[in-house]
């Protein structure tokens, strides 16, 4: 109990301060001023949930392989936290995109695909809601959730090349793009910041998750008595 | 036996099943020509079906059509074998798995191109593109992009079946899943049926990719879907 309250403190004291470095060490942005500052929740969040969804991927390839409920757990909490993350990316999305942009939404590729991800692990939380017997809801989830995550790349490189006129990658977009250093550091800073709290979230969903597996299994064992 | 001759079995049976009832087909052209009807409504009125108005929204309502139709064309797939319960009788009928799915993937595409070919030339005179000259070319675009929906599809229809609103399920798994050959199916197609008809190879060479991904998932995890 100590041990929980304490990691939990150390990420809310993370937050905070990747909060404060997005408010007050990072310079303001020239063109689009302190606007540009929900850059630091936008960015990190979006990073965090993909790395997340990688979890679930891993976790549903680790499934269908080993059988052990235990993965089964992790996709699930994996997924939901991702899940969360990916919210966070579509609401501040469009709330930095309009002053900025002058309209709140626009089709392109990261938007476009960051969507249709939100979309897809949606379905998969919903098949799993669909689907009675434990193990099977395990083992066809972590199918879905495989061909989801293939499915990925393929969304991005389809409407990237041919429905795109977006703004280029700021990071790793090409020669001439980049960060100004201060911002790499309060954007990086806010990213180890999300990680830790994703890690809370996970450890405590995949907590519950395993659980409610158990009471499933005792109740499972009762009816069978 | 060999895969190659389970499958060919397989399929003779799919196909065999499906014309001697053309339940799913007649259907599934019905359902396709009402969508496109329907969706001419969304269309300015005022503006006469101008050939270019046509070209610019034809192709992606022509797609999201034959998606539409694929979401409940594929919805019978393995349905039909659980609730006749003839799924354990085919798993232990093939020495791979592989090859029951296989052949649903070939008899569905076959069933969609089937169904894409009987439309063509209505939706040609409906929205007013020529289609004529560049039909080799669409067939092929066709082809590819009905087989990456009947791959994916066939997989889904194997999770869906098992699932609670099991008609409501198939859809939602698989439309989002298909965005990639909804926006690189219709690039394409936008391309042919321009004035002046030209190939997007680049979409050709993508759609195959999409189809190789997904026949090559279903090929290493296509055994599990159908334990019990």
């Amino acid at each position: 109990m100590v041990k929980h309250v304490l990691v939990a403190s150390v990420v809310v004291l993370l937050i905070g301060a990747a909060a404060y470095a997005a408010f007050y060490v990072a310079p303001t942005e020239a063109t689009m001023g302190t606007i540009q500052r929900i850059f630091y929740l936008h960015v990190p969040s979006a990073w965090t949930g993909l790395t997340s969804f990688f979890i679930c991927f891993v976790a549903n390839l680790a499934y269908v392989l080993r059988r052990e409920p235990r993965w089964d757990w992790l996709g699930v909490a994996a997924a939901e936290v991702g899940l969360t993350f990916t919210t966070v990316v579509l609401v501040t999305g469009p709330i930095w995109a309009h002053p900025v942009w002058g309209i709140w939404w626009t089709w392109d590729a990261r938007l476009t695909s960051t969507f249709v991800l939100w979309l897809l692990y949606v379905a998969y939380l919903l098949l799993r809601s669909m689907l009675e017997d434990p193990d099977k809801r395990a083992l066809l989830s972590a199918l879905f959730g495989i061909f989801a995550f293939l499915d990925v790349p393929l969304v991005y490189g389809s409407i990237r090349w041919w429905r795109t006129q977006h703004p280029q990658p700021v990071i790793l977009g090409g020669a001439d793009s980049g960060l100004q250093p201060t911002m790499r550091w309060v954007l990086l800073f806010s990213w180890v910041a999300m990680l830790a709290l994703m890690t809370l979230l996970l450890r405590q969903r995949y907590r519950l998750e395993a659980m409610r597996g158990e009471v499933e299994m005792v109740m499972r064992e009762a009816e069978a008595v | 036996m060999s895969v190659l001759d389970n499958t060919t079995v397989l399929l003779g049976e799919e196909l065999r099943t499906e014309f001697r009832s053309r339940e799913l087909l007649t259907t599934t052209v019905i359902f396709v020509l009402m969508v496109l009807v329907l969706f001419s409504f969304t269309l300015d009125p005022a503006a006469e079906p101008t050939a270019a108005e046509s070209r610019r929204f034809s192709p992606g309502l022509l797609w999201l059509a034959f998606l539409f139709a694929a979401s409940l064309m594929l919805q019978p797939c393995f349905l039909r074998e659980q609730v006749n319960d003839t799924l354990s009788a085919l798993r232990l009928s093939v020495s791979d798995p592989f090859a029951i799915f296989v052949a649903k993937v070939v008899a569905n595409t076959l069933f969609l191109l089937l169904t894409e070919l009987l439309l063509l030339p209505i939706f040609a005179v409906l929205y007013n593109v020529a289609v004529k000259s560049v039909f080799p070319q669409l067939l092929f675009v066709f082809l590819l992009g009905s087989l990456g929906i009947s791959t994916a599809g066939t997989a889904l229809s194997a999770i869906s079946a098992q699932a609670r609103m099991r008609e409501l399920m198939l859809p939602l798994l698989l439309l989002p899943l298909m965005t990639p050959v909804l926006v690189v199916s219709k690039e394409v197609t936008a391309g042919l049926l321009d004035p002046n008809p030209f190939m997007r190879w680049k979409g050709v060479a993508f759609l195959a990719i999409f189809d190789l991904v997904f026949l090559t998932a279903l090929w290493l995890f296509g055994e599990y879907l159908l334990e019990e």
